[in-house]
């Protein structure tokens, strides 16, 4: 009998479809796990953004990993609340963005719409002396960076 | 109540559908490729609540309704949006004005409903927040790059501010189901979100260095979408929207 530890191993498989280098693990968005029996397992999950058209393609690749590992019957919930946060992203989660080319969220969460963003180091040459080009960038949950002195542009993946 | 509430609730996804369907109409046609990725993005986060409003109506109501059911399948006169999001979308600064408009109302709105008594509404009401907050920088600070900008953009943010003012007061007039809502916990009172509102829209026009129209208390306003009273606009914009179901009906990915 498989458990909640067994799956959630499985889903560390799960990859996110725009930046494949993280996992639902690492992006904090599986909430909690509930096995029904032998067969049927229900994973509840919180979407990143409202509007993300990657979340049913999670929600895909979270049955299939699950189905192909010896569940019969596989149910992805969405749950709403609380909120997802940049907060639930797991540490190795913010260094494999890093790695990979998009700066991590920088800091914890706030709802004042007249902060300024905290300063954000440029993912490749590490300098401080980096640029807000556009809040919005490929996806809603990034935002375009330039650096001013390696000259790269970077994306930045939001605090939420 | 069941009725009172799903119309409630689609009232809240008509605004997040319609509106969030005007932002898209910027993709591909952005001032600047900035520009246009972050109005599609936005768009994105509107479409997005519409569709869990939509979601939570037709779990309520069965009957065999999917999410699609509502935005696809009513005709204008069962839609409950506010007339300001159904406005075409104009020239980039009446966009702008709008956008200011019921960005900085969805962001009073939402810190609201987060606490409504249905906890559905509220979750939804929280994740939007944190995003309708980005959404308010995003259009008040283009009102002051327009306002406080050049001769010829001041003119245009100028008369799209005014030109929209005398839609804002549906914002804060509450329809019988709202104010039956309220009485349930489930709705906030918009009424009293109007001073605040106010003081944040007047803040950014006086930065931006642009004038406003008084509003005394009383005076006219213009509104109907809560009752189903449209623009002329809405009927072009379903068309559009609902063009693709209407002609083949339950079409699928």
């Amino acid at each position: 009998m498989k458990t909640k530890e067994d799956i959630l191993n499985l889903l560390e498989n799960v990859q996110d479809p725009e930046v494949p280098v993280l996992t639902v693990i690492d992006l904090g968005i599986v909430r909690d796990i509930k096995i029904h029996s032998d067969n049927e397992v229900e994973v509840l999950i919180t979407p990143t953004y409202s509007g993300c058209p990657a979340m049913s393609m999670i929600a895909m690749n979270i049955k299939g990993e699950l189905l192909s590992h010896g569940f019969k019957k596989v149910i992805v919930t969405e749950v709403l609340s609380p909120a997802w946060t940049t907060d639930w992203m797991s540490e190795s989660g913010k260094q494999k963005l890093n790695e990979y080319g998009i700066a991590p969220p920088q800091y914890s969460t706030s709802n004042n719409p007249r902060e300024m963003d905290a300063v954000v180091p440029c993912p490749r040459c590490h300098s401080k002396d980096t640029l807000l080009i556009s809040q919005y960038g490929s996806t809603a949950c990034k935002a375009l960076y330039k650096c001013k002195s390696c000259l790269e542009p970077f994306d930045y993946f939001k605090c939420h | 109540m069941n009725t009172s509430l799903i119309q409630y609730i689609l009232h809240l996804a008509d605004n997040s559908f319609i509106y969030g369907h005007r932002l898209s109409e910027w993709c591909g046609h952005g001032p600047e490729l900035e520009v246009d990725m972050a109005l599609s993005n936005i768009a994105l986060d509107h479409i997005g609540a519409a569709r869990s409003y939509y979601q939570y109506a037709a779990s309520i109501e069965g009957n065999g309704k999917t999410e699609d059911s509502y935005p696809f399948h009513r005709d204008g006169r069962q839609f409950r949006n506010v007339l300001l999001v159904e406005l075409p979308k104009g020239n980039f600064a009446e966009s702008i004005a709008r956008s200011f408009f019921f960005d900085a109302f969805l962001f009073l709105f939402y810190k609201e409903l987060m606490k409504s008594a249905d906890t559905q509404l509220a979750a939804i009401a929280e994740k939007s927040l944190k995003e309708v907050t980005y959404h308010t920088r995003f259009s008040s600070e283009w009102v002051m790059r327009l306002g406080d900008g050049t001769e010829e953009s001041k003119l245009k943010m100028q008369q799209a501010i005014n030109k929209y003012w005398d839609y804002t007061g549906e914002l804060f007039s509450p329809s019988e189901i709202e104010i039956e809502m309220n009485e349930l916990n489930i709705a906030p009172d918009i009424t009293t979100l109007r001073t605040e509102w106010e003081k944040l829209i007047t803040q950014t026009l006086e930065e931006a260095t642009l004038s406003y129209p008084l509003r005394a208390d009383g005076a006219w306003f213009q509104s109907g979408g809560k009752k189903g009273i449209h623009t002329e606009h809405l009927g072009f914009l379903l068309a559009e929207a609902q063009y693709l179901q209407k002609s083949y009906p339950g079409a699928e990915w």
